[in-house]
């Protein structure tokens, strides 16, 4: 057992299984997937280091169900003339990581691969990759909605599995970089900050109120090296 | 194995680098001693553009920011370490439960922490007298003023003086604005007479020196500051000793194991394992400082044992370990259909937390609890992180609409839903008692050989009668905002939301001052009764946590220990 995965099953309280396969070496790129070793980052400590390049040396998703899961995410955010899709954003080379990161995804997302192309060969005698659009859809107006009534636990396995699909995707798509610009996160950038625009306070039925405001930073002086009386009163 | 002995005698060993340690390290350093910091982590510097996470998209973690093992407040968080640290159990007593988080890197916790900096007001310090539990302090508001009073100026913090009996006032700097949701929690909170002031926290909305940036609000203070424009040990108080022309050797990656002493049983040193050869050294000099932390100061005292100190260092009165006590704390969410359909065009990071505030307005004499909270606001229109998206439309059901689906509706629902979800946080006072501590587990030892902590803990009906006290304040200041209420408003089966003891971070009281040398272990100076020349400058001397955070409070009084050091070791007392 490798030390990552000693160290999952302490924070799992259960021993690994064996679903981890097919790993290359580090440093290899697979010629299928582009996947590759990243270098190792000075923010990250040796020992979180070696972990992501263990996980990204290894690969969870062989080609067929890569190929399922990228049709499956696309379904869930599709590219268009206006939007961006999944795959734009690489949101199966995500889940990949996420599901070698975080062992308990694994069985599920086997699992309910398999769900699908089961459901698909029944219905329409084709996986679920090479129905037709309308072919998928149908099978997944059975499986996308769910009741928020009824505990997770108590729903039905391919619910669940399509949610945490859902969820995923979304995560994916709108912590990479296109989502962000499609989401128009203003932030995570230098900047002054000097309250809510009037137009928004409008819009949402609030206000400043000018007592509050008194004693807020008066922006144009935040370069002042602050001094005081002796009673606390801010002289500059 | 032999230990290998540094030939160099310093004036001050000063164990750990956070808050206490950073203080102690700066006040002797500036006063011309010749000091060693033994920190039991790597080096950190947040400027370093290498080291920094500030400013970092999610795209450049693998797993967006998801939080691990390694770092349970996420990926980029800026403290190394955790409530579970490989090779570093600890263990527990009786069933009990008490998590403890450690974050070995230079700065420790203060890399990452909120750096909301409330002064503890004069009725802190001398609660027994007004409710009859606990113990006094033996030192008064007045005591510990003047040091306050320089540390607003040297380290710097917001806020606004509002001649509060309790939540003194200080030398702020002016508050920013508050945000969008922080404007909806004035109006809730107020509509229940809860009063709501500026926070108070230490950044630097306005510069104070000529080293330090001014805060550029990108919300991201867990990630630590490469500006300097926020509160962190390193950055603010070992780096500018350093520069200072101080004679700071620092120690890094080196766990401290006890402190050495002479036949007379004063103490000589420290013994410390170096973690990257895993050799045993020893480092000598004429007064030891403890800023380990509470627990891992009592760890280290405990360990200590010698003929002349059989107990333990320090430890006669038999008190090390116990009084350990973290602050309570609990949280409720919720859906505030008028923060919906938010306009994402301005940036509203803001400081890294909260704008505004509730210090305890409550009246504990009518109250089924003797100590007060204070709350925190939490919401806004957040950078996506992990989890951003998830259950993306759950709120539907407040509207009666169907939940789930797939396609381009999903992209409208996230815009839709997100910055509307608005939470508030207690933190507050629970009762100091002797039955709470940790002690050496006999049996367990930790990757370096050293023996490990065993912890007792429990709360007992006044901390769950004021987490319930929280939970119905919560739910009627989010629902005065018009919210719906997210999740169950946990019950007495859920001891009301409390969280476990340790999750707050705030763990004081393991070596408590006092007078009575048979009932405390350091005097009001930080100062061991039995051995003159060690001191503890972390958050173990505390004989009481307040309903405030502990990190401004350490500060003080580590400044006022280390003169006392200074002047003590000027007259060749120590």
């Amino acid at each position: 057992m490798d030390r990552r995965k000693s160290i999952k099953s302490i924070v799992l309280g259960s021993v690994a299984t064996g679903l981890v396969a097919n790993g290359c070496k580090p440093g290899q790129e697979n010629p299928e997937t582009g996947v590759k070793k990243p270098e190792n980052v000075a923010w990250r400590t040796p020992v979180e280091n070696e972990i992501i390049n263990e996980i990204q040396g290894e690969e969870f998703f062989n080609a067929h169900e890569r190929e399922t899961l990228t049709v499956l995410c696309d379904l869930i955010l599709p590219p268009s003339d206006q939007f961006k899709g999944a795959s734009d954003a690489k949101v199966v080379d995500f889940i990949e990581f996420m599901v070698k990161d975080h062992i308990p995804f694994q069985t599920d997302f086997r699992g309910g691969l398999m769900w699908l192309d089961h459901k698909c060969n029944t219905e329409f005698g084709l996986e679920f990759k090479s129905c037709n659009e309308n072919q998928q859809k149908s099978i997944l107006d059975t499986i996308a909605f769910y009741d928020p009534d009824v505990i997770a636990e108590e729903r039905p396995f391919e619910v669940n599995f399509f949610a945490t699909v859902r969820d995923l995707t979304m995560t994916g798509f709108y912590t990479s970089k296109i989502g962000i610009e499609e989401l128009g996160y203003k932030g995570n950038m230098p900047n002054v900050w000097n309250g809510v625009p009037e137009d928004v306070l409008k819009q949402h039925g609030v206000a400043y109120e000018e007592e509050w405001l008194a004693k807020c930073i008066d922006q144009s002086k935040r370069g002042v090296i602050a001094e005081w009386d002796d009673e606390g009163n801010l002289l500059t | 194995m032999q230990i290998i002995e540094n030939a160099t005698l310093y004036d001050a060993i000063i164990v750990g680098s956070g808050a206490g340690g950073g203080m102690a390290t700066k006040v002797l350093a500036d006063a011309g001693l010749k000091v060693a910091v033994v920190e039991a982590g790597p080096f950190f510097d947040p400027a370093n553009p290498e080291q920094k996470t500030q400013l970092r998209w999610p795209w450049e973690s693998e797993r967006r920011g998801a939080s691990t093992q390694f770092r349970p407040f996420g990926d980029f968080d800026a403290a190394y370490g955790g409530w579970e640290i490989e090779g570093e159990p600890y263990t527990h007593k009786d069933g009990t439960k008490f998590d403890w988080f450690r974050s070995h890197m230079l700065g420790g916790r203060t890399n990452h922490w909120g750096r909301i900096s409330l002064r503890f007001g004069p009725k802190d310090f001398k609660h027994k007298d007004i409710d009859g539990y606990g113990e006094n302090w033996p030192i008064s508001y007045e005591d510990i003023k003047p040091y306050y009073d320089r540390l607003d100026k040297l380290i710097g913090v917001f806020g606004t003086n509002e001649r509060l009996p309790n939540d003194p006032d200080g030398f702020f700097l002016p508050p920013p604005k508050p945000r969008l949701h922080e404007l909806f929690y004035i109006k809730g909170a107020r509509k229940s007479n809860i009063p709501v002031y500026p926070s108070r926290m230490s950044m630097l909305t306005k510069k104070i020196n000529k080293e330090r940036g001014v805060c550029f609000y990108c919300g991201q203070c867990s990630r630590a500051c490469s500006v300097y424009a926020d509160f962190s040990s390193g950055s603010c108080l070992i780096f500018p000793a350093q520069k200072n022309g101080g004679q700071v050797d620092l120690f890094v990656n080196c766990m401290v194991r006890e402190v050495t002493v002479d036949e007379e049983g004063r103490a000589t040193g420290v013994s410390y394992i170096n973690k990257e050869d895993r050799k045993e050294y020893k480092v000598k000099a004429k007064v030891v400082v403890l800023g380990a932390s509470a627990c891992s100061t009592a760890r280290i005292l405990l360990n200590s044992k010698s003929t002349q100190h059989p107990n333990g260092l320090g430890n006669s009165s038999d008190h090390v370990g116990k009084y350990l006590h973290d602050s309570t704390g609990a949280d409720r969410a919720a859906f505030i259909p008028d923060l919906m359909n938010r306009k994402p065009s301005y940036n509203e990071d803001g400081v890294g937390g909260m704008h505004v505030y509730s210090p305890w307005w409550g009246d504990n004499s009518k109250l089924d609890f003797p100590r007060g909270y204070h709350l925190e606001i939490w919401g806004g229109m957040g950078m996506p992180n992990y989890g951003f998206g998830f259950n993306v439309n759950e709120f539907n059901k407040f509207f009666g609409t169907k939940v789930g689906g797939y396609g381009d509706m999903l992209r409208s629902d996230v815009k839709k839903y997100w910055g509307a979800v608005v939470g508030v946080s207690s933190r507050g006072e629970s009762i100091a008692r002797k039955d709470n501590y940790c002690e050496i587990d006999p049996s367990t030892v930790d990757e370096w050989g050293i023996p490990v902590l065993r912890f007792h803990y429990k709360w007992s009906d006044l901390e769950l009668n004021q987490a319930r006290h929280a939970h119905n304040t919560f739910e009627e200041i989010l629902t005065n905002m018009g919210g719906e209420m997210l999740g169950d408003k946990p019950g007495k089966d859920m001891d009301y939301g409390l969280q476990t003891p340790g999750r707050i971070i705030h763990e004081v009281g393991t070596t408590r001052m006092g007078d009575d040398a048979k009932t405390s272990v350091t005097n009001k100076f930080q100062q061991l009764h039995e051995v003159d020349n060690v001191f503890i400058v972390d958050a173990g001397p505390f004989v009481s946590q307040a309903d405030k955070n502990c990190t401004w409070t350490i500060m003080a009084l580590s400044w006022r220990a280390s003169e006392y050091i200074v002047d003590q070791l000027k007259k060749q007392n120590l």
